[in-house]
């Protein structure tokens, strides 16, 4: 794999796993649990997708073909995209739904702080913005992780179940692959390792406030960044793409 | 008896001398009534709202369209909220509020028992149905309640780019390929009379608005409001090449305006009474919503007790 | 307003659009605690970069002044006109006064 191309498909792993976490965040926009609730979920769902967005442009221009953000997002199928796991769960109860978000988060914002110091100017600077929002990002999820945690008898239970459902995807943030460890000797990407580290300080800190069980580094479900996916992604891409594939090149 | 009376003179005057209303004074109790079974409504109306065009989130052309659409749909949420919480200052609580529209009780707009069937439906409601309500809504920065005038500046300020957004969806499909316009036509075929309807019953119809306007409630009748909607939007679908679905319009030199055709009471009537499109998805919709967030609201009491607790001991 | 404990309080949110200014009443919201209300506060009223510092203040603890005394309480402050400046006649030609 070249340096161009191993770029261009390690900036569309961080887009994708942005905008498939940002469409399910989406889902939500006016069923939320209570008003204000509704109003944040929907501000980190514009965060992600603004993310993505950045990376989407950044990847066309690294893989010179003429691709553009939204190529990117709507003109790939299930195959190509190559995004986590995680992100393409179901959004489940609101436990489900804060738990993977706070997966996602707890890895994300210290890859982002990472990134700001990547050999690749571009992404340092994507990177940079993003740091502040991830920075809210889990502050919100481990508030409501805490809050359910720490709150009924209902809540506690309903956060170690998806606790428990979702811990098996968290593997996926973590996969070294042939393209990651290139990049790490170049110091264009962090290594996950690290990131790891970061990551699972951040879980037990809250989840002790949470008195939530850790469950057990068991099986973990990766494959998501070599394109192998759950079967819910095909129906997110059926979802999304549904105008750009009934209408090839018309502008919207 | 006189005393009252007294009251209302002095309330009056003060509305007469283009004052507001603040929450602790004085007022009858039937402007209480009106503002609030009309806040409320335009609460409910911003909230449910959301959903046909939340509908289309997940299936938006483009990453631009998507972000923006998202940014719109939540600005709903927020004048809702802003809307409540102009209802409580008249005592009566969100939680209240909004079980009258779960039950059903409650009244919102119609038109938000018309369904989403295409994406030009997204352009079309941003463009007419946001259209329409600013009209509304720029009178009722002035209206009478202090609390009600600014939570609408408030949400005027944030509307704007709603009704711009939706303009332009049409204007690109309106030049798009032959489909994409057929789209953008049927779009606003289906969406402009209901759009109408919005601004009520004909003036001669409507049973509150003598009192509103005494009240300075409200400050132009429907009919005016309707016609000035009429004149702007006309020339708006002209520019980008769309017809409105109407024989009757014309130009009329004499008055100024443009004349045109009747709109189908009979319709407007039977989706007030919950026989439209979507009257019963949408209470679902709401009511499943609220339901499943039960135990959240719960837990997050729950859990501020005990923390509370624990700082005090 | 509301004395059900099943729902959450109801908060007055106050926002400092920039550094220097005073925090101005905006509107309300509910939050279970001040932290959620703060965050809540961030989400509904700073979307358009409105504000750089947010208070929040239960409702309840807030007293005001009652309208039936606003004669007594402002009225007094009328005729004290020599507590503005232009009240005093300043001789001609003089300066930075």
């Amino acid at each position: 794999m070249s340096q161009q191309d191993a770029l261009f498909t390690y900036t569309l792993r961080q887009a994708d796993d942005l905008l498939i976490l940002s469409h399910r965040l989406s889902e939500w926009c006016g069923h939320g649990p209570v008003l204000e609730e509704d109003i944040a979920l929907t501000n980190r769902a514009l965060d992600h997708i603004g993310e993505a967005r950045n990376l989407y442009t950044y990847a066309g221009q690294v893989e010179g073909k003429g691709r553009d953000e939204d190529a990117l997002a709507y003109l790939r199928n299930e195959r190509q995209f190559v995004n986590t796991k995680l992100v393409e769960q179901p959004n489940g109860d609101y436990a489900h739904t804060i738990v993977r978000s706070f997966l996602f988060d707890a890895y994300h914002l210290p890859l982002a702080e990472a990134l700001t110091k990547s050999a690749d100017a571009q992404l340092a600077a994507i990177a940079a913005k993003a740091v502040k929002e991830a920075q809210y990002h889990v502050k919100h999820s481990s508030d409501w992780l805490i809050r359910f945690g720490d709150g009924t008898e209902e809540s506690h239970r309903r956060a170690q179940e998806a606790l428990d459902n979702l811990w098996t995807y968290s593997g996926d943030l973590f996969v070294m692959d042939a393209v990651h460890q290139d990049f790490v000797k170049a110091g264009i990407a962090p290594d996950l390792t690290k990131i790891k580290a970061a990551f699972d300080a951040t879980v037990d800190r809250v989840l002790a406030e949470a008195t939530l069980k850790r469950p057990a580094d068991g099986f973990m479900a990766t494959g998501g960044r070599q394109g192998k996916h759950s079967e819910h992604l095909g129906f997110i891409l059926a979802e999304m793409q549904y105008l750009q594939r009934a209408y090839p090149g018309a502008e919207w | 008896m006189t005393d009252v009376k007294n009251l209302e003179e002095l309330f009056q005057s003060k509305i007469d001398a283009e004052q507001k209303i603040e929450p602790k004074d004085w007022m009858p109790e039937k402007y209480r009534k009106t503002l609030i079974r009309q806040i409320s409504q335009h609460a409910h109306s911003e909230v449910v709202g959301m959903l046909p065009e939340g509908n289309w989130i997940t299936r938006a052309p483009n990453l631009r369209r998507k972000a923006i659409l998202l940014a719109k749909v939540q600005d709903e949420a927020g004048h809702g909220l802003y809307l409540y919480s102009a209802c409580e200052t008249l005592g009566v609580s969100r939680e209240q509020t909004i079980d009258d529209l779960l039950s059903g009780k409650a009244k919102y707009s119609s038109i938000f028992n018309y369904p989403t069937l295409s994406w030009a439906d997204i352009g079309a409601i941003g463009w007419l149905v946001d259209g329409a309500a600013i009209m509304n809504q720029v009178m009722l920065c002035r209206t009478s309640y202090g609390p009600y005038a600014r939570a609408m500046v408030r949400i005027c300020k944030e509307e704007s780019f709603h009704q711009r957004q939706g303009y332009e969806i049409m204007a690109v499909l309106a030049k798009g390929t032959p489909e994409q316009k057929e789209m953008a036509q049927d779009a606003l075929n289906r969406w402009w009379w209901p759009s109408l309807m919005m601004f009520g019953p004909t003036d001669a119809n409507s049973p509150h608005s003598a009192e509103s306007m005494k009240w300075k409630i409200k400050r132009q009748s429907n009919d005016e409001l309707r016609q000035t909607f009429i004149d702007r939007t006309v020339q708006q679908a002209e520019v980008i090449g769309l017809s409105i679905p109407d024989p009757d319009l014309k130009w009329n030199e004499a008055t100024q305006h443009y004349d045109w055709g009747t709109i189908d009471w009979t319709e407007f009537n039977n989706v007030v009474a919950g026989n439209g499109p979507c009257n019963k998805e949408r209470l679902v919709a709401r009511n499943k919503a609220h339901d499943e967030g039960a135990w959240v609201r719960e837990a997050a009491l729950a859990h501020a007790a005990k923390k509370a607790k624990r700082k005090a001991a | 307003m509301s004395n059900n404990p099943n729902n959450w309080p109801l908060w007055e949110v106050f926002i400092q659009s920039k550094r220097g200014l005073e925090h101005k009443h905006v509107g309300s919201l509910h939050a279970a605690d001040p932290q959620m209300a703060i965050e809540n506060a961030r989400d509904v009223y700073t979307r358009r970069q409105e504000g750089q510092s947010i208070w929040v203040v239960p409702a309840g603890a807030i007293s005001s002044s009652q309208p039936d005394d606003a004669a007594m309480l402002f009225d007094p402050a009328d005729d004290k006109t020599y507590r503005h400046p232009t009240f005093y006649t300043m001789p001609e030609g003089a300066k930075y006064i």
